[in-house]
């Protein structure tokens, strides 16, 4: 299935795009989704485990299954204010 | 008026205030955030800022309740700038207004606190000689230690 991923701030600058979209398969879950993209972009490996993901602009768990056409955001350490 | 927006336009603080202020309100706190020259012994140029803002402008709303359950007599709003701000614009504008001053002032403590810990909202800081991506929390929203520690800074 298709998703869409959302990347900010210097995540997007590792991987050179702020947005993307590839296959996954079908029951993959968000944290699947960034393993793939490490293996893509092994420069995000810094940030495993250091991260938060939301699906379809609300926060959400690695664990979080997707659907068809989801999109799936990674967001760096925040610093708003 | 809107009470949560992430805006490139310039702030308006009195816009923030105007949206929460009600007739019973006989307080209204404002904190309006700036670019700071200095920053970790650097001095900054101008400060990128970068959002998801839907996402963003739902976790205000989310900071809103949050207040809300806390001081139930208090409202708040929050308006987050994006794009290039220079050297002493706004960045962030909170208002709370509340029946009296205590609530108001710790609603508005808290909102900037809980800004800080879950709004998808980045900095890149240009400064003399470089630049560097700001990174501080790791937002998780469900976490109840970072809430606890933004009651505890609010109450203090």
């Amino acid at each position: 299935m298709l998703v869409t991923i959302r990347l900010f701030a210097r995540l997007r600058e590792l991987a050179g795009s702020p947005e993307l979209t590839r296959h996954v398969a079908s029951g993959a879950a968000a944290g699947d989704v960034w393993h793939a993209l490490v293996a893509e972009f092994p420069a995000l490996g810094d940030y495993t485990g250091n991260i938060s993901v939301a699906v379809n602009e609300d926060y959400a768990r690695p664990s979080t299954a997707l659907h068809e056409g989801d999109e799936v955001a990674f967001l760096p350490p925040v610093s708003g204010g | 008026m809107v009470r949560f927006a992430v805006s490139a336009a310039p702030l308006d603080a009195a816009a923030a205030a105007a949206s929460v202020a009600r007739d019973r309100d006989g307080a209204l706190a404002t904190f309006i955030g700036l670019v700071r020259e200095h920053n970790a012994g650097r001095r900054v140029r101008w400060l990128d800022y970068e959002a998801y803002a839907p996402l963003a402008v739902k976790a205000f709303e989310r900071i809103g309740a949050e207040a809300a359950a806390r001081w139930p007599d208090a409202r708040i709003a929050i308006h987050h700038r994006t794009g290039r701000l220079a050297i002493g614009e706004a960045s962030v504008a909170i208002a709370a207004a509340s029946p009296h001053r205590a609530d108001a002032f710790a609603a508005c403590r808290y909102a900037i606190e809980r800004v800080k810990q879950i709004a998808p909202i980045w900095k890149h800081e240009h400064f003399e000689g470089g630049e560097v991506w700001i990174e501080g929390a790791t937002a998780d929203p469900a976490d109840d230690r970072a809430r606890t520690l933004a009651l505890e800074r609010a109450c203090s």
